[in-house]
This record gives structure tokens, sequence and C-alpha cells, in this order.
């Protein structure tokens, strides 16, 4: 996957990524059409298909909502490379399906606008626009499988019939 | 080496004598809690895995307290998925308008969540019954909807962070002061991942609902638990309330934790958290007139009858401030119905508030009690982030119920020993 990096901050908290008030639906759409509104007001207006967003620590902090992923996927943003998530966020991204990184190095080396390239298997990022490749921690085994079902929805579901 | 109370209470639910930080166990699950926004995305989901109805009928609650009593359409229609399928499974614990309170401190007080239980919750504040001896989590919809399904989930054993605090509690300092200046020095992310353990004297000497408020904001650190061993007040609020088993864990003497911290707070001032972050904490000293225009007294943090009565020995006998509105929202009928035999309700509108039937409604900006743009809140809930009550520009200063309702009356953030 390839795209801009939209770069944020610290502690970019789940009200700022989807704020509460528009919990009162569940469409992705109507989520990804405030996305990250409370952070930055033209964020949604400005992202494309396959944007990435990059940030700094703590990213997802806040509320259990699972709504804070599915609006940043829905919005088309292809994958979030952070130095480091909130454990919920975490959670939430990988069981819906939104690809997430952790990379304290990529996170500090990466700028808005810069032109950035993602191999989620090998956990390899790429800044084309300064030349500087990062590597990520891997997955787990164990989250690796549930991203390979595509979810947990379709983990549990192999599972049942497995067994 | 020996466990903590987090790690004991895991091996028991994953069927093992003992589990280590770190290590991934799949975990039997006592209580799956959901709510009206929760339970409209993990419903969907659980159909999608092709389920039908819940693992247990018994141990799946749902609570409608977030946008209920529905605050428009869209809200109206999303309870109704929550609404048509809690009826569909018979749930026994479904709790609606006019039944319902604030999930955190409804289950607790039904006696549904017990000292060593293992709860999931898709709410992040579901870490509250840590109070209780409990392993209890926030999940999102995903995970909810397995656990319904399954009643079970994967966990990652936390490391645990050990808290001692000593000396005696200065007065109009409560639960809700020491986890916010617990949070003030580690910061948001300083327990992340972790299990966060609150011991020592001072723990030992506050109330249970003190004790709630602190698990309650565990979260707000980045843990993944808070939790504080079980003893006679806790046997003393669970044995009347239970019914079924229960039991106390605790940890060892040579239990293994990450990071120990201690801390002397017989010279606590009341804290606040300045926007926009819970971990922006301060004396109440050092607000140096701050105007506010709203005042809320409730929510899963500070809704419970200890939190209404020092409002109301602030309050009680005079009058709010003219420029602000205060919105007193008891976070339980129980609660409610207590409030009023005591005379608080009574208290609280003779002195100008505004008194609610329970809801989260304006902790989250929801309804019930919005921002405009610029205005200022004191409020008794957890979080503050930008745009959390309302309009983006508008500000949340997080304190305990004596500076809200000593803030109240003086139109400003106020210290309570200023005002008695």
């Amino acid at each position: 996957m390839r795209g801009r990096a939209f770069k944020f901050g610290n502690d970019i908290d789940t009200d700022a990524i989807i704020p509460a008030r528009y919990l009162n639906t569940t469409d992705p759409l109507e989520l990804a059409a405030h996305v990250m509104e409370d952070a930055d007001p033209l964020f949604a207006g400005k992202v494309r298909k396959g944007d990435i967003i990059v940030a700094l620590k703590n990213f997802g902090c806040g509320s259990s909502r699972e709504h804070a992923p599915i609006a940043i996927k829905a919005a088309g943003i292809s994958c979030v490379i952070a130095h480091s998530f909130a454990r919920i966020f975490y959670r939430n991204a990988i069981n819906i399906g939104l690809p997430i990184l952790e990379s304290p190095e990529a996170a500090e080396n990466i700028s808005e606008g810069d032109e950035v390239s993602v191999d989620l298997a090998a956990g390899r990022i790429e800044n084309l626009t300064t030349g500087r490749v990062f590597q990520a921690a891997p997955f787990p085994d164990f989250m690796r499988e549930i991203m390979d079902r595509g979810g947990l929805i379709e983990y549990v579901r192999w599972r049942l019939s497995a067994s | 080496m020996g466990m903590t109370i987090t790690e004991k209470i895991l091996a028991a639910h994953a069927g093992t004598a003992k589990v280590e930080p770190g290590e991934i166990i799949s975990v039997g699950l006592d209580v799956v809690l959901a709510n009206d926004i929760t339970a409209a995305v993990a419903i969907p989901e659980l159909k999608k895995m092709g389920f039908t109805n819940v693992f247990d009928n018994t141990k799946v609650v749902f609570v409608m307290d977030h946008f209920v009593p529905n605050s428009d359409v869209k809200a109206a229609m999303q309870c109704k998925i929550g609404r048509d399928f809690a009826r569909a499974c018979k749930l026994e614990h479904f709790y609606d308008a006019g039944t319902m309170g604030i999930e955190h401190v409804l289950l607790p007080e039904k006696g549904l969540v017990l000292p060593g239980d293992v709860i999931i919750g898709g709410d992040s504040h579901t870490c509250t019954y840590g109070a209780l001896g409990a392993f209890s989590t926030g999940v999102g919809s995903t995970d909810l909807a397995a656990g319904m399904a399954r009643g079970q989930l994967w966990f990652k054993v936390p490391a645990s962070i050990k808290f001692i605090y000593k000396g005696k509690l200065p007065v109009f300092v409560s639960g809700k002061d020491l986890i916010l200046f617990t949070i003030g020095r580690i910061g948001v992310d300083g327990a992340l991942y972790k299990a966060m353990e609150f011991t020592g004297e001072v723990v030992e000497e506050l109330s249970v609902d003190s004790r709630f408020t602190m698990c309650n904001m565990a979260v707000e650190a980045g843990a993944k638990n808070g939790i504080i061993a079980p003893d006679k007040k806790i046997e003393g609020f669970v044995k009347n309330r239970a019914r079924r088993p229960y039991r106390f864990f605790n940890s060892d003497p040579d239990a293994l934790y990450e990071e120990t911290y201690e801390f002397d707070i017989s010279e606590l001032e009341p804290q606040v958290a300045f926007p926009h972050l819970p971990s922006n904490t301060k004396n109440v000293s050092e607000a140096d007139n701050i105007l506010i225009d709203q005042v809320v007294i409730g929510s899963c943090t500070n809704g419970r009858m200890e939190d209404l009565r020092v409002a109301a020995d602030i309050l009680k006998g005079r009058k709010i401030h003219p420029y602000v509105r205060v919105i007193v929202i008891p976070a339980t009928q129980d609660i409610y119905l207590q409030a009023i035999q005591e005379g608080l309700i009574e208290i609280f509108i003779q002195a100008g508030a505004a008194v609610s039937t329970p809801t989260c409604g304006p902790c989250f900006g929801g309804h019930m009690g919005v921002l405009a743009a610029g205005e200022r809140c004191v409020s008794t809930t957890n979080r503050n982030f930008v745009g959390r009550m309302g309009h983006q520009t508008s500000e949340v200063y997080l304190a305990g119920p004596a500076v809200a309702a000593a803030s109240a009356l003086k139109g400003r953030i106020a210290d309570p020993r200023e005002v008695v």
C-alpha cells in the first residue's frame, strides 16, 4: 500500500477521531464524514483513498468505541502508523481489519505530506520522500491468525466450523 | 514467585494454576456488558458470526444509558437495535429508561458483578468493577460480540504497577482527587496495557464509592484494569446483593510488579484536570479566576451517594451563581430515591440546580448539557478531551464533587475550603 501521510501528535483520543456527538449512528460512511474532526476539522475533505495516518504516542486513547477505527477505515485510510497505540484501539483495529503498525522511528521521521509505502507482511515502512526505511515490530502469530482470517468475526466462524 | 491479584483472577478463569505477564490466555467470562452505543455495533457482528442468541442470557447485560432517554430519532433507532435484540434473546438483565442507571454504578448495585469475576464491557470505563476485586476491562464491539457469542475471550496477561497511598486523607480530598493526582504524575499512557493496583492505608480507609471512582479512571492512564484487594467493606457491600458465589483474591507478598509508586497524600489539595487531558492536573489553588458556565455532578465516576452528599453539604442553604447552569445526575434510580429520602434533591433544587433522571448524556457531549463555543464546565466526569462535552472550542475541567459544588456557587473554579 502507498499513500500520502497525514501527521498527528501525541495522545490523539477517540473523541478527536470520531466525536461522541456523532455516535448516534453506526453507518461507516456517515462516521467517515466526521473522521478526525476535532483534531483537524478539514481532514475528512482532504483525505484520499490509500492515504496514511502517522501519529506519535498513545494513538486512540480514551473510549472503547469501535466507531473510531471504523471511521478511519471507511474514510479510505490504508494504514495507521504510530509510535504507540492505546490498548483498546489497537485491538479494535485488528478486529475490524484496519492495518496498523507500531514504529517509533517511522512515527518520528515521517512528515505531513510525505509519500509512504507499507509492506504489512514484512512490517516494512518506507518514506519515499526521504528514502528512509523503517522496520515495525512483527505481530505475534496469534494476532496474525486473526488478521489472516480477515478479522475476529471470520476467525470465530473458522474456529466454530473447525470444532 | 507469587502472583498479583490480577494474575490470580485470570489464572482461575483460564483454568490454570499460574499465569505470567505477556502470556496470552483464553478466559471464561462471568459478565458481558453492552450499552446502547456499543450493542448497536456488536449485534450485527454477532449475527455475521452466525449466531442469533447469546451464550447465556443471564450473563449478558444490556444497559441503555448513553443516548437514553432518547435524544433524537437517530439515537432512538440505534437504541431499538439493542432493545429488540434483548427481547428476542430474553436477556434477564436488561435496563432501560425507568429502571436504568449509569452502567458502571448500576451493575455493582444490582449485585451483577462480584469479587473474583472476569468482566468485559463495551465501554472503556468497565474497569470500574476492579474496586470489588474483580478483573474488569473495556473492549470494542467485535470483542464484545465474540464474548456475547462464546462467553470467552483471549487476553494478554498485563504486568502490574503498584500504587501505595500513605498518610491521612485531607478534608475535601476524595478518590477522585487521588486518581487525578496519580494520572497527573504518570500521564495518560503511564499505565498503557498494564494493571493498576491501588493499595496502602489511604485506600483501606477509602469508602467503597471512592474506590469505584479510582478504578473507573484507570483507563485514563491507559491501563487495562484497575484493581483493589477486597476487604470487609467490600464484603459488606456485596453480601446482600450477590445471588451467586464470589471469591476474594489477594496479591501474594512476593508478587512481581513492573513498577511501584508511593505517594504521601496528607498534604494533597483537591485536584483539577485542566483541558484537554485528564493528566493535565493541578492543585485547585492554582486555578486563577477561571470563570465557568456550567457544572455537571454525576456520571459513572462521581454519581454515587457519597458524591451527592458532598455536593449537597456545600450547596445547602446557598444559591448557585446566576451565570452558572448546574446539572446534577444521580447515577441510578436507587441513588435518586435515596437522595430524595435524604433531602438532597430538595437542596439541589433550592440552590438552583437542574436534577435529571440517570443518563451518561453530558459526559460525552451527547445531550442534557452540551456546551457552546468557548464555554467552560467543571465536571465530575472522567474525560476533558477537545470537544468532549460539545463544541470543539469548549473546555472541560475535571474535579471531584466538592470542587464542582464550590465552583457552582462562585461562578469560577473554586476551592471548597473557601466556601465552607
